[in-house]
This record gives structure tokens, C-alpha cells and sequence, in this order.
């Protein structure tokens, strides 16, 4: 009945949390929806990418998790 | 041999790369690189490193892969910290044994370049003002640019 959302890196801060739960399936809508302002206009940012069930999505808005999945959003790595 | 790790852990570069040497008997050449937790003038009294489990331990094997086949190794160690680590505490080490000097040194370059800007690690830095997000940089994007076909 749910998807895991894990919030990584800046993004935690951002969002003020780890991770949260969300009813499945769960599309790009229902992501940005789920998330809330201010983390969900950090996902229109083409550099944060969106991995779902351990894969990195190639398109981020053709998400669909399904029960039991975990998606993860993922902020620019470090460098440094 | 092909040896990845993450290390929740400090650890010591010295007592992984005896027996990885070791291990390759015949080699003609081992290039090591040990990377650190800067100290000196910028304030910094610790940095951590943050990870994704499902992504970032198989996107440093594939790495260890891709570098295998492309300089033609004998074997690949490739340790990386997570957590909080403090000043002067060994952060990443990568070592390559190969025929020949060339190979090992281009894959330890080649593995820190995309270890640097294409793994999946966030880190922050503690100052005297609190916590501050590492944002990346251009030059690490340049830096992977050298490695793509021409």
C-alpha cells in the first residue's frame, strides 16, 4: 500500500526529513505532490536525479512505483 | 583480484595495500592514491559523508569493472569512507596492479576522477558556523570530460 521516499544530501535538509511514506502506485505527480514545496521545485532541477527501486530513472517523470518500492531523490554529488 | 568496500570505519591505506600487492604476484607496477580530510587554513573540523545503500557500493563495482577491462588490470582495490571523519583521516584510497606502470597509474587517476564526481556520496563540512553542503564543481566536471572518447 505504500512507497518509501528517501530524501539524500542537501535535500534533507531541504525537506526537514529522512523519509516519508506515500500511497502506491505513485507517478511524478503524485511525487511532487507527496514531497511538498520547497523539495518539490528542487526535483524540476534537471541535475537531481530519481532512482526507484535501486535503478537511477532516466526519466524521472515517467515514475511509477509500485508497492512496496523505495524512491530515492537524489541532489548533485559533491565533487571536491 | 577486484576489492570494493565501504567502510563506516577510520581505516589504514598501509595494512590493505601489503596483502593487495601481494596478492598479484608477476605485476609490474602498483600506483596507490590516498586521499585525506584537509586540514590547514579552511576552518573545517570534520566532514561527512553521506551515501545511498542500493546505488552507491554497485556503482563503485561497476567503476572497479569499467576500469578493469579499460587498462587491463591485474586487480583493483578501491576503499571508501562513509560517516563523520575528522581532519588528517584517510577518506578514499584506490590501488591498481597491472604489467605495466602505465595502466595502473591512468586507472587510479581514471577511478578517482569518477569517484570524485560520479559516485553517489553528498558531504558536508562542520565549521566553527555550523554545517555547510559541499556543492559540486565545474572543474570535477572537466575533470571527467578528460576520460570520454575524443
Amino acid at each position: 500500500m505504500t512507497v518509501r521516499i528517501v530524501f539524500l544530501g542537501p535535500l534533507r535538509d531541504i525537506g526537514g526529513e529522512v523519509e516519508r511514506e506515500a500511497s502506491a502506485p505513485l507517478d511524478w505527480e503524485g511525487l511532487l505532490a507527496a514531497v511538498g514545496e520547497p523539495v518539490a521545485s528542487h526535483l524540476q532541477d534537471a541535475r537531481v536525479r530519481v532512482a526507484c527501486a535501486g535503478r537511477v530513472l532516466a526519466d524521472k517523470t515517467a515514475l511509477f512505483a509500485q508497492e512496496g518500492d523505495e524512491v530515492a531523490l537524489l541532489p548533485p554529488v559533491s565533487g571536491g | 583480484m577486484l576489492d570494493v568496500r565501504l567502510l563506516r570505519e577510520p581505516f589504514q591505506p598501509g595494512a590493505l595495500i601489503g596483502p593487495f600487492t601481494g596478492a598479484h604476484p608477476g605485476l609490474g607496477g602498483v600506483c596507490t592514491f590516498v586521499g585525506e580530510v584537509r586540514g590547514g587554513g579552511e576552518g573545517v573540523e570534520a566532514l561527512e559523508l553521506s551515501h545511498y545503500e542500493p546505488l552507491t557500493l554497485p556503482g563503485m563495482e561497476e567503476l572497479a569493472d569499467r576500469a578493469t577491462a579499460r587498462f587491463g588490470l591485474m586487480g583493483l582495490l578501491m576503499v571508501h569512507r562513509v560517516g563523520v571523519l575528522r581532519v588528517g583521516e584517510p577518506i578514499v584510497c584506490v590501488s591498481a596492479a597491472a604489467l605495466h606502470r602505465r595502466g595502473a597509474i591512468d586507472a587510479v587517476d581514471f577511478c578517482m576522477d569518477h569517484l570524485k564526481s560520479a559516485a553517489w556520496f553528498w558531504k558536508r563540512e562542520r565549521r566553527a558556523d555550523g554545517w555547510h553542503w559541499i556543492e559540486p564543481r565545474p572543474e570535477d566536471h572537466a575533470a571527467l570530460a578528460r576520460w570520454r572518447p575524443a
